[in-house]
């Protein structure tokens, strides 16, 4: 039988069970969307939940598809990798941009000046 | 509103929990990675939020609901998904809600005879009810994993 806590206790104890990411955090990023305006409790539920999901899965297939399982490790490139190739993670190639070198990066810059400076007699 | 670009942020303590019982034990994860999983976690709400609002639009609703969210999934293809999340909606329902929405009353009524009916079968692990459903997250996992009891069957059949 249930030797514990009163029902208050008991319904906040099986909502952390349940999900663990705060539901306020997850509501306040979905109304920063300007077009939502209500947002039913099993719609804000599910999204928390299945945000769960998605870092599980995100950090899963990263680890499983990089380099790391040799070196026990999962580091930026393999979710900047993952992002690139997996369809499913599409939407994130903005936030996870592949890193190149600085070098590199300059070097591309300078091009694109060069091929500006025709356009452009101030540069 | 958020008033501050942090709000807008996932708790890193509990991002870094969730990657750690995701992974295998003992994989290092860079503070690097850990903080781009929590943005890419910002984002992914962002846009099943869109998604969803969509298909509330499309029905003239102003109000997302559960079926909107399900449907996002869908769209974002992540129907891998769609399993874990109704179970885990079921659950919830079944704690708490159970009196208090008599249509989808019928639904956890039903589920919960069939769970009865497995308790009556597995009369030998007899658990206080109580505990089982505590442990019902866990064993949403494990039903991967070819289970010992008798039960195990009978759930992949039904699944």
């Amino acid at each position: 039988m249930s030797q514990n806590t009163p029902d208050k206790d008991d319904q906040s104890s099986t909502n952390k069970k349940a999900i663990s990411l705060p539901i306020s955090r997850v509501r306040l990023i979905m109304k920063s969307s300007p077009d939502v305006s209500c947002i039913n409790q099993d719609a804000l539920f599910l999204t928390t939940k299945a945000t769960e999901l998605f870092v599980q899965h995100l950090a899963v297939a990263s680890f499983n598809n990089g380099p790391g399982k040799e070196t026990n490790s999962l580091c930026y490139t393999d979710l900047a990798n993952a992002a690139e190739e997996t369809e499913t993670f599409h939407f994130l190639t903005d936030i996870l941009p592949k890193k190149i070198f600085a070098r590199d990066y300059l070097q591309s810059l300078e091009q694109m000046q060069e091929n500006d400076n025709d356009d452009d007699p101030d540069f | 509103m958020a008033e501050r670009p942090e709000d807008l942020n996932l708790p890193n303590a509990v991002i870094t929990r969730i990657i750690k019982e995701a992974l295998p034990d003992g994989v290092n994860v860079s503070k690097e990675a850990r903080r781009a999983i929590s943005q890419a976690a910002s984002v992914f709400v962002l846009y099943a939020t869109s998604c969803a609002n969509n298909f509330a639009m499309k029905a003239k609703r102003k109000t997302l609901n559960a079926a909107d969210v399900l449907a996002a999934m869908e769209e974002m293809e992540f129907e891998r998904f769609l399993e874990p999340l109704r179970e885990a909606l079921e659950a919830a329902a079944v704690k708490h809600i159970l009196y208090k929405k008599g249509q989808k009353g019928k639904k956890e009524v039903s589920e919960q005879k069939r769970k009865d009916k497995e308790k009556k079968t597995d009369s030998e692990n007899d658990k206080s009810r109580e505990e089982e459903e505590e442990e019902e997250e866990e064993e949403e996992r494990m039903e991967e994993e070819p289970e010992a009891e008798n039960d195990g069957e009978e759930e992949e059949v039904e699944n």
